[in-house]
């Protein structure tokens, strides 16, 4: 006689259209439309012949559905607009000059922009739709150095650090998605942080899809110059459409000798109705190279949203000494399938990494956790240790764990762990036994099991987190 | 303030209890004895509502309301409170979030204000001392990496921490050296008012030397055969339970067979 | 490639058809039948490539290209008893030898059996009253994802072994099933088939072995099935000890009735390209399989083991403990998967994949997985990849102990675990001699 079984979700709070006019191109893909995209975003010729390759790349690849633990009926990329952008003056002098309306919506998300209301130490790159439309504290952070501005600013105002950066951590044609997105993407957020800077306040980007018909594609490039340090940290939502949307965004990392990046990701798209219907498609590449010496890239994530997530974030370990961390939860309800996980690549001396996946799932749900460690032969003292933990809610769900373990240096360490168990009947009774409720139970359980990976959350959002898990899960245990 | 009346119970289809009855009034400490496998441990869990257990007939009244018709934690917010004889641990929350957590829940139970973590510290240092508890535990998981001591210690600072009405002790002196069961039973001692009741659920009368009970009830295959004063765990100490057995199947011959 | 592997295929078909040409008057024709569609399934398929996420880490080219074909049925290699002798576990009292996939009576010993249990090769069983069971395990409907090697296997089914225990048989003495290459050619394909099949309570010990008279070059294509009845019991030791110039490609499976037992050791020491694949049905409650072994490798050498535990039945449990010893310029492949059902409550499954890597040319591709639609569960798995302990080296070495006996020592020490599970003390003696000569012969580098 079990307690445990699942009923409702709660309503997605995000899931509000803005009524805004939008600049569209027609939808559809073809060497013209990146043209038409490269135009209206009145970009330098590099930039054109960077798309088109990655376009011509793209048409020969295939969609990666075999390997993958995911299911999902064939994308119609000619179904997409490739272009939506809140019709506006094309610069803006001030924060003052965006449409209200937009305003209104990032205040709506809990992201406020204008200047009285700001983030005390956080400055917001807000992106809607296919363009970033206000950076705040973007002087401020001048004066350190820091270059926080949208995608599109940058291939303007600093096309060498573009050039000399853009796609050599993902190249155009590293897989299906990353292609697409190289080919197409539209805006994202470009962060340089100069040698031996400590970047003065927490930058994040969040991402609003707002069209129905749109997909996002945007991109993210981050350079940590020698001895500099950043925390970065993306959100993202979409409002609720019976139609599922494709998000293929690619994010590429640099950190050089002695630096670091810190990346979290506290990612809440639409993920469609009890049934599985509409929905973001998740198909992301982030991958972060370390290629300076004692460098450090560590990406943590909380993944609640989405119809389907497919993510690996990533590093390649090249600089000696250099670390990667990986720490994940990842939540399916419902008919939510998700297959991510990282990919720690150890080509330097000394490196380290270190994952840790927390893995929820409930509903009808697919969670699977899918990691590579590979360990090259010059990599002499390579250390890495995983520990992979599922939980169940629900005999209707899945629960995978896919490592793969490459290994070709005999000096290398490489654990492995692994467990899969259900929130236990005698845990949510000892609890309830002290007068907690059965929903608070369940909440303070999940939040114990997924604490290793919270704690390594800047402090703003941890508190975001949990309570975006509890809310998640409200009602899923009756 | 408890009322059970011919209490049965079954678990996994199996009836354990058949026929229980007792009554409990303010003030009073009961203690529950009888061989293993007599039914003591599932009365305790009865009590609390463990959801594996089901109540085939007979009534509990609590207060004078139904008990059997509320939810676990209802009945925990409600003032009865089990200390279990195998604490369950659970991992990544902390002692002080999980006690203070269910400390509010009562206050809010009661119409009474919650308390602030710095608040509840104050109140949660002043109960450790009951039991002798090391602060450093509060900060650890729930009973993880507890020993069997101090598991069982933390059962009864939650008992300090929550004051219930009714307190059901199950085997709280299993598995604890001499120092430890003195310490967990002078908590008990201290906690004991003449506005609560307690029950022990026991094996042994070595508990009850410490925690004097006003009645002792020995429950043998899911019934109470007989009641007496503190003397009567001292007659058990002495003869074993072997001459309550012989006695039981004697006086009801289709015991065993029922 | 595609041209070369039509013409691989061609010189199978052209094998078989004389084959079936051959024993359309002398066998059963559910068994031609059989032959035929397994054959068809091979064509189709082919032998699996890297493209294949199963063989992602095997390239199995050089047997594609290796020009391997069937050993003619009169081909006959002289092998008296004393040739053989070396390669007989003395602690069975019965054993069917094969040489070059060709069963040799006179090498074998069917006597000294409890009543009613069989021991036969295929041929005596065709021909006898047991063809019944032959068929019924037979002839079953194949797994649609049977792979083009166990298509192979089926195509080419004419000698094998039969065990069968009737219900209640208790068999103490272990059967040996010995399939030896001796190969006259550099090209021999052989295809040894076993079928194992113990009805309700009974018990047996199976020591499956392959080894080779010399250092030749051949090709094993070996598929074994065991059946494991309600509450019986089947120990099985699979000891693969072919020359470093062999291709062993082998499918092990077996499935369990309720409350059955199976337990299997493997130890991989031979051959220069092994893959092992093992399939463990858990299909009725209270079902428990152990799925262990340990592959030794040293320069030249590549050992490939797949595991698939299935558990579709509550309260089943399965424990898996793998371990591998990489010397020289081997490389090594542990593919182990746990399928847990969405029906098979309280399942209790533990895989472990440990690898000890002795030289730096040495490479370990490790994947152990778990799969799990049930939510009333205890499954866990771990892998790890290291070398020896310095610290406990340098604790040895500070006793007085020279580096390179702390070395084997230390060595010996990793592989103890599952030495100590086997209870044959001829196996137990054969793997440590082989842990120390692979230790000697690297002091000798």
């Amino acid at each position: 006689m079990s307690s445990i079984e699942l009923l409702t979700n709660k309503e997605y709070k995000y899931g509000f259209v803005t009524d805004i006019e939008s600049d569209m191109i027609p939808r559809g893909l073809s060497e013209e439309t990146i043209r038409l995209i490269s135009e209206k975003k009145n970009e330098p010729e590099f930039m054109l012949d960077f798309r088109l390759k990655a376009y011509r790349n793209w048409l020969k690849m295939e969609e990666p559905q075999r390997w993958p633990n995911i299911t999902y009926p064939k994308v119609d990329y000619q179904d997409i607009i490739y272009y939506s952008a809140p019709k506006q003056k094309p610069t803006l002098a001030s924060m003052d000059e965006v449409d209200p309306e937009l305003i209104k919506t990032f205040e709506k998300l809990g992201i406020p922009l204008t200047e009285q209301k700001q983030l005390a130490n956080v400055a917001v790159d807000a992106v809607f739709d296919s363009v970033s439309v206000a950076t705040t504290y973007k002087e401020k952070l001048k004066k350190h150095g820091v270059i926080f501005c949208s995608f599109s600013e940058a291939v303007h105002e600093y096309p060498e650090l573009i050039k000399k950066y853009l796609g050599t951590v993902v190249p155009t044609n590293d897989n299906y998605f990353a292609a697409l997105n190289s080919a197409v993407f539209t805006d994202g957020s470009f962060v340089f942080i100069p040698k031996g800077v400590r970047c003065p306040m927490e930058l994040s980007t969040y991402f609003r899809i707002n069209n129905s018909e749109s997909g996002q594609f945007e991109r993210t490039l981050i350079i940590a110059e020698e001895n500099s340090h950043v925390s970065y940290l993306e959100g993202c939502t979409a409002p609720k459409f019976d139609k599922n949307q494709l998000h293929a965004a690619v994010v590429e990392l640099v950190a050089l000798d002695d630096a670091e990046i810190k990346y979290s990701t506290v990612q809440n798209w639409y993920a469609g109705d009890e049934e599985g219907k509409g929905g973001i498609y998740n198909f992301v590449t982030k991958r972060g190279a370390c290629r300076g010496r004692n460098s450090k890239i560590s990406w943590t994530q909380v993944e609640t949203g989405s119809a389907i997530t497919w993510k690996y974030p990533s590093c390649i370990l090249q600089g000696d000494n250099s670390i990667g961390e990986f720490y994940s939860v990842a939540l399916t309800n419902h008919a939510q399938q998700a297959d991510t996980g990282t990919k720690m690549i150890h080509i330097g001396k000394n490196t380290r990494s270190n994952i840790v996946s927390k893995g929820i799932s409930a509903g009808k749900s697919n969670n699977s956790y899918r990691g590579l460690v590979k360990v090259l032969a010059g990599a002499e003292g390579a250390r890495n240790y995983t520990q992979c933990d599922s939980l169940l809610i629900g005999d209707k769900c899945g629960a995978n764990t896919f490592p793969y373990i490459e290994v070709s240096n005999n000096t290398a360490k490489v654990e492995h762990e692994a467990t899969t168990s259900r929130i236990s009947e005698e845990q949510l009774f000892y609890l309830r036994q002290r007068g907690i409720s059965q929903e608070d139970a369940v909440s303070l359980i999940i939040n114990g099991f997924c604490k290793d990976v919270f704690r390594e959350l800047p402090m703003e959002f941890a508190v975001e987190a949990q309570r975006l898990l509890g809310m998640k899960l409200e009602g899923s245990v009756g | 303030m408890l009322e059970i009346r011919d209490l049965h119970a079954r678990v996994e289809g199996k009836d354990i209890l058949r026929g229980v009855s007792l009554t409990v009034k303010r003030g009073e400490v009961h203690a529950i004895m009888g061989p293993n496998g007599s039914g003591k441990s599932t009365l305790a869990k009865v009590l609390a509502g463990h959801p594996s257990y089901e109540v085939t007939s007979g009534e509990v009244l609590f207060d004078g309301k139904n008990l059997l018709e509320l939810e676990p934690d209802e009945r925990a917010r409600g003032g009865v409170f089990l200390a279990f004889q195998y604490p369950v641990e659970i991992p990544g929350v902390s002692n002080a979030q999980f006690l203070r957590l269910a400390y509010n829940e009562k206050r809010k139970h009661l119409g009474e204000e919650e308390l602030d973590p710095l608040e509840f510290k104050d109140l949660l240092k002043e109960r450790a001392q009951i039991v002798e508890m090391d602060a450093g535990l509060m900060s650890r998981s729930v009973n993880e990496g507890f020993s069997g001591g101090e598991k069982k210690r933390n059962e009864i600072l939650q008992m300090a921490v929550l004051e219930p009405k009714l307190a059901v002790l199950d085997e709280t002196d299993s598995g604890l050296d001499i120092d430890a069961l003195r310490i967990v039973s002078e908590g008990v001692n201290k906690l004991r008012h003449a506005d609560n009741a307690i029950v022990l659920v026991t094996h042994y009368q070595r508990l009850l030397n410490y925690i004097v009970p006003d009645y002792v009830h020995v429950l043998y295959k899911g019934r109470i055969v007989r009641s007496g004063g503190k003397e009567l765990a001292l007659a058990l100490e002495e003869k074993g339970y072997d001459w309550i057995k012989d006695e039981a199947e004697e006086s009801q011959p289709s015991a065993a067979s029922a | 490639m595609m041209a070369q592997a039509t013409k691989e295929k061609s010189s199978y078909r052209a094998a078989f058809d004389a084959m079936q040409a051959e024993d359309a008057r002398c066998l059963p024709a559910w068994l031609l039948r059989l032959r035929e569609t397994a054959m068809e399934r091979f064509e189709q398929v082919g032998f699996p490539t890297t493209d294949v996420e199963d063989w992602k880490y095997t390239n199995t080219g050089a047997i594609t290209k290796g020009a391997f074909a069937p050993v003619e049925a009169g081909a006959r290699v002289e092998l008296g008893a004393a040739d053989v002798a070396a390669f007989l576990a003395p602690e069975a009292s019965s054993r069917l030898v094969f040489v070059n996939g060709v069963y040799r009576a006179e090498l074998s010993a069917t006597e000294n059996l409890p009543e009613g249990v069989v021991v036969a090769d295929f041929a005596t069983a065709f021909a006898g009253e047991h063809e019944s069971i032959l068929r019924a395990y037979l002839a079953r409907p194949s797994d649609p994802e049977v792979d083009g090697f166990n298509a192979l296997n089926a195509a080419f089914l004419r000698e094998g072994a039969l065990v069968y225990l009737p219900r209640g048989a208790q068999v103490s003495a272990p059967i040996q099933l010995l399939f030896l290459s001796a190969p006259a050619t550099q090209t021999a394909a052989v295809f040894p088939r076993v079928l194992v099949v113990a009805e309700r309570e009974s018990a047996a010990t199976i020591i499956e072995s392959y080894a080779s008279t010399d250092e030749s070059r051949s090709f094993t294509n070996a598929v074994v099935e065991v059946f494991v009845g309600e509450n019986a019991r089947v120990t099985h030791y699979k000891v693969q000890r072919e020359s470093e110039a062999a291709f062993h490609i082998a499918k092990t499976n077996a499935e369990l009735e309720r409350s059955g037992v199976y337990d299997l050791t493997t130890i991989t020491l031979g051959a220069q390209l092994s893959r092992h694949g093992i399939g463990v049905k858990l299909a009725h409650e209270g079902a428990e399989c152990w799925v262990d072994g340990l592959y030794l490798v040293g320069t030249g050498q590549h050992a490939d083991t797949h595991s698939l535990i299935d558990h579709s039945s509550p309260h089943c449990t399965s424990h898996q403990l793998y371990k591998g010893i990489l010397d020289g310029k081997s490389r090594a492949v542990f593919n182990g998967k746990v399928f847990v059902h969405k029906d098979a409550q309280k399942t209790d499954a533990q895989q472990s994949n440990k690898n000890l890597l002795l030289s730096n040319e040495a490479r370990i591709d490790t994947k152990p997985q778990l799969e799990i639609y049930a939510d009333d569960v205890k499954c866990a798995h771990g892998a790890t990849v290291g070398q020896l302990e310095e610290e406990e080296l340098f604790y040895l070495v500070s006793r007085g102990l020279h580096t390179d006996l702390a070395r084997n020592l230390l060595t010996y020490g990793f592989a103890e675990e599952l030495v100590e599970k086997i209870k044959i003390e001829s196996i137990k003696r054969q793997l440590d001699e082989a842990i120390l000569n692979r230790l000697h012969a690297r002091l000798e580098v």
